[in-house]
């Protein structure tokens, strides 16, 4: 038997090979599930439907009518004169025009609440990468960031995976719907502390995700009071503010910031995002708003590795900049989620399933502890499980969002049609009623 | 324990180790503790007081001082203030290096042939303006909202984000075009992301480990120090090239930088060359390839070719891509990784649009997964599709691009002939490599600097002094002849005049 020859092989980096992309959990799985067999409601209809995307389809009427309607800004007008310096334009600072436009657009999310300074919006290809692009400057490898449970999975790899960040879990428990609290916080601190690691800053995303609920105004307080007290950072993800379905239940850490006079502002910083409240997450619309100069300036240059497209800056800076446009587009957009939000939690409700009560997002938390056989993992991924094969609908296990106690889930709604969101409740409740009849068939 | 040495020209061989390296170290180090001492909380400048400087990304910055040395500057956060990471205090702190100097005086004064002839015209940035009208007449006769895809589920939903298909496909026809039609692309092998900037950055990740290092055909573009080291933390060891070569690449030179940096304990993971080269202009030979090739696979190390200006050719030399080089091979196609990218050949630095090509699986795979912290926006993605489909306009570019690079290269190196400057033989790039060593006083980094700041604040042009480029001889200069039109190559070479003859009168 011949022997092979084993060339050897080109080695790759540790980063190239580790699993902290984290794209082998339960979550992307599931994806991968949908992909292979999409529901349709014509050439598919006993497809996977698919829940597990926080994706914003909603309101994109509203979008296309201004499209339609507004051309030049999508062709830089009748002479393209424009064109030649748009194409050019590579400056990180960003179109300042546009970058006004994202200051003017988060005010109005906020009801003119809070103030933004376009000097202070560094823009970025998405809020993937802003996160990643402050974890970079906020931290060294090896130190923590401590994100309160159930987070959103993508972070296991923005934080981690080319920073060497680590991240240490601030636990939540349902006993209190899942609320920051400063026990939580401290205990998160001192964990880290006690294995070794620097804590650099605490990182939550307002409104929750996968949570569907905004935080508190208190809680606000107390967490920027401990991240003050321990002279570390924090970053508010708010990619999902313009999804509160009353405007005035959202508190963002800005608001909170100008009534103490930004006193200690320096280690706050704001992630932003166009791809959840306008649906436009393919135009990679990312933001980093610090009220630290250093950050600011640091962050322009970092985001060299990911400037926005300078055509996809030019078309939205006129469409942002259109007040009475978006003044519509977030009154609707919001009625729309509340609308829909309604309709799923009553829905589930029928089928006997219960859900976090939720005020924001595209998703809500779903509890099926009730019907777990144990208490664990395992067997909250068992129904996972079943759910995909027998009910083929991909929703995303809490385990994959870290949540301290097995059994929920989150379920995302508006990603498809009134029809097709029928149609999942549908199944759902066919499928409890049948668990159900089996368990009674079991007692007798 | 490796001296950090601050300060390269003189390490480079003009001061000798210990005067060159331990003295200006110890100085430079008393210095920073003096200074942070006496030093009030340091008064951070304002976010949008660094003048609008026009560009800082993929044209030809360097951002670091080279007195930088970025882990030795300690994060020395005042009471109350949070510390940040290490790695901001070496590109947060106010820029005093000639680049940015040079970029503040164009954008505070630019030249504009009407409005402003006394300005400063540019000549240090790699863009190129000659073709754009052809670009322009085809957004104006093609572009509409079909092409842009503003339908529901067109752009606006979450796309692949290593890129739509219809790009891949459209991009490995423009590649393909672009090296001569002599190499077919796979668009399986492609991966987008938001340009050659994150192109780069994404590899080195993907290959390197904190510390490892890369080797780097010197003069190189300034800009890989910042995009390259930053952020992954590999090291650059640059292998120089000699006038007296032309500036190609010497086998026994990397072989002779392979070997010092493992005597160092240095693990060197790859070569990065660029192919045509930025900034003398040169493009690879067959044979020097295939021997960077048999380097690579005696060494058991990776290849990347940045390969940007590759359709900006206009010599009478063939360029040969490293797809060519491979294609024909049956093994150690898993080394070879290609860069590209629109922002030179197609002049669309703005829509940030970089390539990844890879033989590796396992690069691609990591790549997909990485670009997305710098995908390409899908409007854009949808816009280049349409204008890369239209093959007959893209060959038509091509070629009209190359002539007129062809003509103005020819108009600005014979001007500067007339004035006594020679430059390298160059057949790519948006530049030409200029010898001005025998205007510069002392033949040294600090001759060379006076020459660039005379011909800042003298003639009043921006250009890029070799010594920002790792060029190990003194008084060559990177003059970019793309922003101009003939009659300002003219004005531009009067200008210098002015300069050469206060050079040459005795002083």
């Amino acid at each position: 038997m011949a022997i092979d020859i084993v060339q050897p092989t080109v080695g790759l980096s540790k980063i190239a090979v580790s699993e902290t992309h984290g794209e082998n959990s339960p979550y992307f799985a599931g994806w991968k599930a949908y992909d292979e067999n999409p529901y349709h409601e014509i050439h598919n209809p006993s497809g996977v439907i698919q829940m597990g995307l926080a994706e914003n389809q909603v309101s994109f009427d509203l979008l296309e009518e201004y499209l339609e309607s507004h051309q030049e800004a999508t062709s830089w007008g009748k002479k393209v004169s424009g064109f030649r310096e748009n194409a050019l334009f590579q400056d990180y600072h960003g179109l300042l025009a546009f970058r006004k436009a994202m200051a003017s657009f988060m005010e109005q999310v906020r009801g003119g609440k809070a103030k933004f300074n376009p000097k202070r919006v560094v823009l970025t290809a998405g809020a993937t990468a802003a996160n990643e692009l402050l974890t970079f400057i906020l931290a060294n490898p090896g130190d923590a960031l401590l994100v309160p449970t159930p987070y959103y999975p993508g972070f296991d790899r923005d934080l981690r995976w080319r920073t060497g960040v680590e991240i240490v879990p601030i636990h939540c428990e349902s006993s209190n719907n899942f609320q920051i609290t400063p026990e939580a916080l401290e205990s998160a601190y001192d964990h880290a502390r006690s294995m070794g690691m620097k804590v650099q800053g605490v990182l939550i995303t307002n409104p929750s995700n996968p949570l569907g609920a905004t935080i508190q105004r208190k809680v606000l307080e107390q967490i920027l009071d401990f991240v003050t007290r321990k002279n570390i950072h924090l970053v508010s993800d708010e990619i999902y503010s313009g999804s509160a379905f009353h405007a005035d239940e959202f508190a963002s850490i800005a608001e909170i910031l100008e009534s103490r006079n930004y006193q200690d502002a320096e280690r706050c910083h704001i992630v932003y995002s166009l791809s959840k409240d306008l649906g436009l997450p393919g135009f990679r619309v990312g933001t980093v708003y610090s009220y630290n100069d250093q950050v600011v300036t640091t962050a322009r240059r970092m985001s060299s590795f990911t400037l926005i497209s300078s055509q996809t800056q030019f078309l939205l800076a006129s469409m942002l900049s259109n007040k009475e446009f978006t003044e519509k587009y977030i009154k609707i957009n919001r009625e729309r989620l509340r609308k829909r939000y309604e309709m799923i939690v009553n829905g589930l409700k029928k089928a006997g399933i219960e859900c976090l009560k939720g005020n924001a997002g595209l998703f809500c938390w779903m509890n099926l502890s009730p019907y777990l056989k144990e208490a664990t993992r395992e067997s909250e991924l068992e129904i996972w499980k079943t759910i995909m094969d027998e009910v083929r609908l991909n929703i995303s296990p809490g385990s994959s969002c870290r949540c301290s106690e097995p059994g929920w889930f989150r379920v995302c709604f508006a990603n498809m049609s009134e029809e097709t969101l029928e149609v999942a409740l549908r199944r759902l409740h066919e499928f409890m009623d049948k668990r159900r009849n089996e368990e009674m068939s079991l007692l007798y | 324990m490796r001296l950090i040495v601050p300060l390269q020209g003189i390490v480079q061989g003009r001061g000798g180790l210990i005067l060159g390296s331990i003295i200006p170290c110890a100085m430079y180090y008393f210095l920073q503790f003096y200074l942070k001492r006496r030093r009030s909380p340091p008064n951070l400048p304002e976010a949008d007081s660094n003048p609008p400087s026009p560009v800082a990304s993929s044209s030809n910055l360097t951002e670091l001082s080279r007195s930088a040395s970025r882990s030795n500057l300690v994060s020395r956060a005042s009471i109350g203030r949070p510390h940040v990471s290490a790695r901001v205090h070496s590109i947060a702190k106010a820029n005093d290096s000639c680049y940015y100097v040079g970029l503040d005086r164009v954008s505070s004064d630019p030249y504009d042939r009407v409005g402003n002839p006394n300005g400063v015209v540019q000549l240090g940035l790699a863009e190129n303006r000659l073709t754009l009208d052809l670009i322009e007449n085809w957004i104006t006769e093609k572009l509409n909202e079909s092409i842009l895809g503003m339908n529901a589920n067109g752009i606006a939903t979450y796309q692949p984000f290593d890129g739509m298909s219809e790009l891949k496909v459209a991009m490995a026809g423009l590649m393909s075009q672009v090296v001569g039609k002599t190499v077919t692309f796979d668009p399986s092998q492609i991966v987008l992301t938001s340009g050659a900037t994150s192109a780069i950055e994404i590899l080195c990740f993907a290959l390197a480990d904190q510390g490892n290092a890369f080797l780097i055909p010197a003069p190189y573009y300034p800009g890989f120090d910042r995009d390259m080291k930053w952020r992954t933390g590999v090291e650059l060891i640059p292998v120089h090239c000699r006038s007296s070569d032309n500036f190609t690449l010497s086998i026994p030179a990397l072989d002779q930088a392979f070997n010092q940096a493992r005597k160092r304990g240095q693990k060197v993971k790859g070569i990065l060359l660029s192919n045509p080269s930025n900034p003398v202009g040169n493009l690879m030979t067959r044979e020097t390839l295939l021997g960077l090739l048999d380097f690579a696979r005696e060494k058991n190390i990776h290849i990347i070719s940045d390969e940007l200006f590759a359709g900006s050719t206009f010599g009478d030399e063939e360029f040969v891509s490293m797809a060519e080089i491979i294609e024909s091979e049956e093994t150690d196609k898993d080394r070879v990784h290609i860069v590209y990218g629109l922002s030179k050949d197609l002049s669309l630095p703005g829509f940030r649009v970089g390539v990844i090509y890879s033989y590796n699986e396992n690069v691609l795979t990591v790549s997909r997964k990485m670009t997305r912290f710098s995908p390409v926006s899908a409007p854009t993605q949808r816009l280049v599709t349409s204008m890369l489909s239209d093959t007959t306009f893209i060959k038509s570019y091509i070629e009209t691009n190359q002539e007129r690079l062809r003509g103005m290269y020819e108009l600005f190196v014979n001007g500067l002939k007339e004035l006594g400057i020679s430059c390298t033989k160059s057949s790519g790039g948006l530049y030409c490599w200029c010898d001005m060593s025998g205007l510069i006083k002392t033949y040294n980094e600090k001759g060379e600097l006076d020459l660039w700041d005379k011909l800042l604040t003298v003639a009043k042009i921006n250009v890029t002094p070799g010594s920002s480029c790792h060029c190990i001889e003194p008084g060559w200069f990177r003059c970019c002849f793309t922003t101009l039109d003939e009659d300002d190559v003219r004005i531009v070479i009067e200008r210098i005049r002015l300069v050469v003859e206060t050079c040459k009168s005795p002083s």
